[in-house]
């Protein structure tokens, strides 16, 4: 089962630079969030600081809070390794491992950490991962073959595998289809509808159509001004999001008189 | 075949006329959009001046053959010392390369007297005492070289320290190696007596000049290690320390690999800082932390500077005035084909580990 996300006054900073503002969001268990909005306003660095990839990058910093399931992941004595496990995620660009097969691929979670795990068990689990992440029919025949010999879509796929593999409560994706063919989004927006069943998911696209698609809710950034801070503009259940927004700049951004 | 390239070939043609019809309609659109500019921007400009003249092709033509020239040329020049140092080597070098030469050491010869074995002498001693030094120098300079590189890359990424580091590494790497040689006899001078030589001095000696070489091609190919992975792994739980030795060295292994292969390569023929070092002795010396030991290089340097030796008339047939340069040039021989086989041995490595080859 997916846990909720709350964002409480969340601010983050890129050394001295406050790149996102005050930002407060409930996102909801085993429901899919879209974060839109326009490029530099900051919904890839809010998607990042829910599991804690922002601070990776040198400088960066938080300030607020963020309760998994009522528990601040920014609280004291919090290890950000561990946060990671709970919170998976996927990138905008594939990024199977070069240097492993796909059945490693998926295990990669587990054997990474140096967890043992029985033959029998990852077989289960490699099944398991690929049927969940529609790629098991595709690639049984080859578990052996690189990741990196399949195709895009489905190299997309297999990271999503990769991710669900570790199990965790809350699937982040940071642009999951930009990088694919219509029929490989299309695979891929069918898997997150069957997803969020076991998964909380958070998605950021720039494909307004894909967030109506998939999304029960939806976020939309804004910034003031180029170098300014961006925020949470609007938050809204997906239907009125696109079809009857309170909002002036999110109705503008929706209906591409924006700017 | 032919009727499917005949519907292709109409097909295409049809896209053509389909673009042409597009493409027209565009032009129409254009100059539309065209006048009403005109009245913001000024008169176009005349592009025809920007054309190249046929003077100027021609010019160019023949600028392009000239250099292609030249650079074929250089290529030749290039190549000349290469082959012509390969074929001297091989063709003097054969002549007592044998199996003899290769299993005995240098004890009990005396001149160009034959030994009791048949042969004129051997350099068993000195491809055991290069093949003992160097990799003494590469398990010093290895795990120094890469833990340095890893340092650079992934943890002090731009830093303060991290380019003072990266600065010495390059200060180092134009140390000359007969200091390097110094440093290590006046090192090991302090530490267990003064003139203490043995093969161990020598890998020191040895590493020093390696660990720069072994730090800037890790930090190279540390550096091009895509950061997607790192984060990929960092987003499946994954520790810091484990994503570096399990994802970015594994990813960068053949390079790395490459990169301590070149740099043995060039210290294996280092001369000067072993003769300071490890010294030379003409017995075999197994032991290489204690008494002198002769390493290739060294034996080929010694051998040549004697050149001839002399024959007594009483000495009869078996005698050979030039054996020492002979001695050599076979001694060098033996050392070209130890760095070809190490470099064989990096790209067999390189290859069961690369990403492409486990296709």
């Amino acid at each position: 089962m997916g846990q909720r996300i709350d964002v409480e006054h969340l601010n983050v900073y890129y050394g001295d630079f406050l790149a996102v503002e005050d930002v407060n969001l409930n996102i909801q268990a085993n429901k899919v969030t879209a974060f839109i909005g326009p490029s530099g306003c900051g919904k890839s660095t809010v998607l990042r600081t829910l599991d804690r990839m922002h601070e990776i990058t040198p400088g960066a910093r938080v300030e607020g809070k963020v309760l998994l399931d009522g528990h601040d992941l920014y609280g004291k004595g919090v290890d950000p390794v561990a946060v990671r496990r709970d919170v998976g995620m996927v990138f905008q660009k594939a990024n199977p491992f070069p240097t492993m097969s796909i059945r490693e691929n998926v295990l990669a979670g587990i054997r990474l950490n140096n967890r043992h795990i029985s033959k029998s068990d990852a077989d289960d689990l490699v099944e398991w991962a690929l049927r969940g992440a529609n790629l098991w029919n595709e690639v049984k025949d080859r578990l052996d073959k690189p990741g990196i010999g399949l195709s895009g879509g489905q190299q997309q796929r297999l990271c999503i595998a990769r991710a669900v593999a570790v199990h965790p409560q809350v699937l982040l994706m940071d642009e999951p289809c930009s990088a694919l063919d219509p029929i490989s989004t299309l695979a891929v927006e069918d898997l997150i509808n069957e997803l969020k069943r076991d998964y909380t998911i958070v998605i950021v696209t720039h494909n307004m159509q894909q967030a109506a698609r998939v999304a029960d809710y939806t976020a939309f950034f804004n910034l003031k001004a180029v170098g300014k801070p961006g925020h949470l503009e609007y938050f809204a259940d997906t239907t009125t999001m696109f079809n009857n927004p309170q909002n002036e700049e999110a109705e503008r951004y929706i209906s591409g008189r924006f700017g | 075949m032919k009727e499917r390239d005949k519907g292709m070939a109409e097909s295409i043609a049809l896209n053509a006329s389909q673009a042409g019809t597009v493409a027209a309609d565009a032009v129409v659109a254009a100059s539309d959009a065209a006048a009403n500019a005109s009245e913001f921007a000024g008169h176009t400009p005349d592009f025809s001046k920007f054309k190249p003249s046929e003077a100027l092709l021609k010019q160019r033509e023949w600028k392009s053959r000239i250099m292609a020239v030249i650079i074929g040329l250089a290529f030749i020049v290039a190549m000349i010392p290469l082959i012509s140092l390969l074929w001297t080597t091989i063709a003097r070098g054969v002549k007592r390369l044998n199996l003899n030469f290769l299993s005995f050491n240098m004890s009990g010869v005396i001149g160009g007297m034959p030994t009791p074995s048949g042969g004129h002498g051997g350099i068993e001693h000195a491809i055991i005492g290069t093949l003992e030094v160097t990799l003494g120098a590469m398990v010093i300079s290895v795990p120094v070289g890469l833990m340095c590189a890893i340092y650079l890359t992934e943890y002090a990424r731009g830093g303060k320290f991290a380019k003072a580091i990266s600065l010495l590494v390059n200060v180092m790497s134009g140390i000359p190696s007969i200091v390097a040689g110094l440093f290590a006899f006046s090192l090991f001078s302090i530490l267990m007596g003064p003139g203490v030589s043995n093969g161990f001095e020598g890998s020191v000696a040895l590493s020093i000049l390696m660990i720069p070489t072994v730090v800037n091609s890790s930090v190279e190919m540390l550096r091009i290690v895509p950061d997607d992975l790192r984060e990929a792994s960092y987003a499946l739980g994954v520790t810091k320390s484990r994503t570096i030795v399990k994802v970015v060295l594994r990813t960068a292994l053949p390079g790395i690999v490459s990169g301590v292969i070149l740099a043995i390569a060039r210290v294996i023929g280092e001369t000067a800082p072993l003769l300071m070092t490890a010294g030379f002795i003409v017995t075999t010396n197994w032991n290489l932390f204690s008494g002198q030991m002769t390493t290739l290089p060294v034996f080929v340097y010694q051998e040549y500077s004697k050149m001839s030796v002399t024959c007594p008339p009483s000495a009869g047939f078996g005698c050979v005035a030039s054996i020492p340069s002979e001695r050599s040039w076979a001694a060098a021989l033996v050392l070209i084909a130890i760095v070809l086989v190490l470099n064989l041995i990096g790209r067999l490595v390189q290859r069961l580990f690369s990403v492409e080859a486990s296709k």
